[in-house]
């Protein structure tokens, strides 16, 4: 093209930069977490998904629904794994209301793996209702539904504080540090050894919110595994094949007097 | 159609192509003499029609997946991202085939700004190519709308409202866009319904896009007339075909990175909360192709002349062949055009960082000169420009570069000569 001037340079520079040193914004970034599934082979661990699992089942899910997901994701490869008798038992231990049956009656039975998660309330306006005004949000796609994906989650998680000097707070709202606004109606749900790991795993509040924040994640993307993994296959077929095209185009052009 | 009478081999075939010239049709479309001087900007028209197919063919594949229906919409992404079989590849193509789509039509239209594809005798491409970048914009801005989260929501709730700037007929014409009272289940039904309609608009628009590209010819790096065929051409076939190959397996590397590695980066994350008319997203951002004109609307103190001014921007470009005054055409030879050039491209990145900022403090300042600026370029700068430059001295043909007795810049007309 044409050749590089000076202008443009300067233009250049001037929309990469100017915009990182006027205008930074005040809200504090994410705490980055070394997480095991971001990079190009980034796979989940299985066994945090697990505790992960166990963190959400025991705590998040008595007010955070999680509608999309099938208690039989949970043994599906690439996520918690968990065994089939496993699944079982876990969807097995829900009542899932059904029917209506033959006589036209709603009727309990127990979950089986084909079953949605079972929800916490029946209705958004019931949630809110016994949430003090809040709404706890349904938990399947959360984690792509926040600026900050699984850092932004896990810093919540742990950036519960005391209120900074002069601040007044209402009745049943919270300060956090990394909250966007730093206000939140939900009271710091993980304290220590709120959860009993099965694995023998400490239960500290970094950990299970780490755990949780895993569990999230492939809740969100429950491709990820597949996903990096076809990515990466496709991505050198299509250089190989690039490769050959290239050399291919070498030789039909040489037949001209010109380069391509 | 082509010089030479096409004749079939086989009797069949002879019998066939009297009754439709299919065949003369296809020998056409191969031996069309194409500049043999074509860098890789050229290669953006094959890609786009790669683009144009995955869009239709994955579309196609997630309508059988997909209810239009406000409550359901959301739920059924989902199920198509986690219970359809590769319904998550699917879709990640084709929400990030809109980006790609979106990357190689801005490369192709700057392009043709370069190297003035778009003046005489090639108006008629230029035109048709920009009602299918409007077809484009419209597809688009339906589709993000079809998930039902909240920027789809919100997105479409801004977008419409625009119609609401027109005097006394605004109101309702919003109203009869909508079929409803505000954005709602008719709104998000007809446009799942005009989005599968517009590819099938394009893709007519592209046949006579390239239709009328086969009338003149392509325009080439040196932007002189050329004989065809001559030695400065070379038959469509193998040649251009194996280099658009080429060009577009570099294009599939990169929107393969974009599908497998980072599918939702291009995306805005609250489209992953469900729509919720109570609740406004703090800002509502269009798609990121459509910032730098979303910046020029929100420049405007006046909703009317906002709308005015961002419609504008992109219906002077159909204006763009005959405010262009100069005779030549690749800006390799206009030295001062060149420079305006570059300007206008870093005008219109600027004002697409403004799109995706608040409309607030230096932001807006920067958005309202950014704004004075892009309509300065098309009404000021191309029509004085062409009368007052003096360029540089221009080849005879594509085979001898530069006329003998020397360019001002020789060393870059060669470079220029489609050789990168």
């Amino acid at each position: 093209m044409a050749k590089f001037n000076f202008t443009k340079i300067l233009s250049i520079l001037t929309i990469t930069f100017i915009p990182n040193t006027i205008f930074s914004a005040e809200q504090i970034d994410p705490i980055k977490v070394d997480w095991s599934f971001k990079g190009l082979t980034g796979k989940f661990d299985r066994a945090s998904l697990q505790r992960g699992f166990q963190v959400y089942k025991e705590v998040c899910s008595s007010c955070h629904s999680m509608q999309y997901l099938s208690y039989r994701n949970l043994g599906e490869p690439g996520g918690p794994e968990f065994s089939e008798a496993e699944v079982k038992a876990i969807a097995a231990s829900i009542e899932i209301e059904d029917g209506p049956d033959s006589q036209g009656e709603m009727f309990t039975r127990p979950g089986r793996p084909s079953d949605k998660f079972k929800s916490p309330y029946p209705n958004v306006n019931a949630s809110i209702a016994a949430n003090g005004g809040a709404y706890p949000p349904d938990m399947s796609v959360l984690v792509k539904a926040r600026p900050g994906g699984s850092n932004y989650i896990y810093s919540v998680l742990v950036g519960y504080e005391d209120p900074p000097a002069g601040m007044e707070l209402d009745d049943g709202v919270y300060y956090n540090k990394y909250m966007i606004g730093n206000k939140i109606k939900m009271s710091s749900p993980l304290s220590e050894g709120i959860v009993e790991y099965a694995d023998g795993t400490e239960a500290s509040v970094n950990q299970m919110a780490k755990d949780v924040t895993t569990f999230l994640s492939w809740a969100a993307e429950p491709e990820l595994e597949e996903r990096h993994r076809t990515g990466v296959k496709v991505i050198i077929y299509l250089i190989l094949l690039t490769v050959l095209v290239y050399l291919s185009m070498k030789k039909i052009w040489s037949r001209i007097d010109s380069e391509i | 159609m082509s010089e030479h009478e096409y004749k079939p081999k086989s009797k069949a075939g002879k019998w066939f192509n009297d009754r439709l010239p299919l065949l003369t049709l296809g020998a056409h479309l191969t031996d069309y003499p194409t500049p043999k001087n074509l860098n890789y900007w050229w290669t953006f028209g094959g890609i786009l029609t790669f683009c144009l197919l995955t869009q239709i063919i994955t579309g196609i594949v997630l309508a059988m997946h997909y209810v239009a229906h406000a409550d359901l919409a959301f739920a059924s992404v989902e199920h198509i991202m986690r219970d359809v079989n590769y319904g998550w590849l699917i879709r990640y193509i084709h929400s990030n085939g809109a980006s790609m789509f979106f990357l190689a039509v801005y490369i192709h239209i700057f392009r043709s700004l370069f190297y003035g594809s778009y003046k005489s005798p090639r108006e008629v491409i230029w035109i048709i190519g920009l009602m299918i970048y409007l077809l484009m914009m419209a597809a688009a801005f339906m589709g993000y709308v079809l998930p039902w989260g909240q920027m789809s929501f919100w997105g479409a709730t801004v977008i419409t409202n625009l119609f609401s700037a027109i005097p006394l007929v605004g109101d309702s014409i919003t109203t009869w866009l909508w079929g409803a009272y505000s954005v709602d289940n008719p709104t998000l039904n007809r446009f799942f319904s005009l989005h599968y309609l517009i590819p099938f608009l394009i893709l007519g628009l592209v046949v006579l896009h390239i239709w009328a590209l086969h009338v003149p010819g392509n325009n080439n790096p040196v932007g002189i007339d050329i004989k065809k065929p001559s030695k400065d051409t070379v038959p469509f076939h193998p040649y251009i075909t194996i280099k658009d190959t080429f060009a577009l397996l570099l294009f599939m590397i990169v929107f393969a990175g974009f599908v497998f590695f980072t599918p939702n980066v291009l995306g805005h994350s609250d489209n992953y909360i469900p729509a919720n008319p109570l609740v406004t997203p703090a800002h509502i951002v269009p798609e990121w192709y459509l910032l730098p004109f979303y910046a020029i609307l929100r420049s405007v103190p006046d909703k009317l002349g906002g709308v005015i001014l961002m419609f504008g921007a992109i219906f002077i470009l159909f204006v763009l062949p005959w405010l262009d005054t100069s005779k030549v055409r690749s800006a390799v030879f206009r030295p001062i055009y060149r420079q305006f050039y570059w300007i206008f491209v870093i005008d219109v990145l600027m004002l697409g960082y403004m799109g995706a900022m608040p409309a607030e403090g230096i932001y807006l300042v920067l958005a309202r000169v950014g704004t004075v600026y892009y309509f300065l370029h098309f009404i000021v700068v191309m029509p004085l420009v062409g009368l007052f430059e003096k360029t540089d001295p221009i080849p005879m043909s594509i085979s001898e570069p530069v006329l003998t007795g020397g360019g001002a810049e020789p060393s870059l007309a060669k470079k220029d000569n489609g050789k990168i």
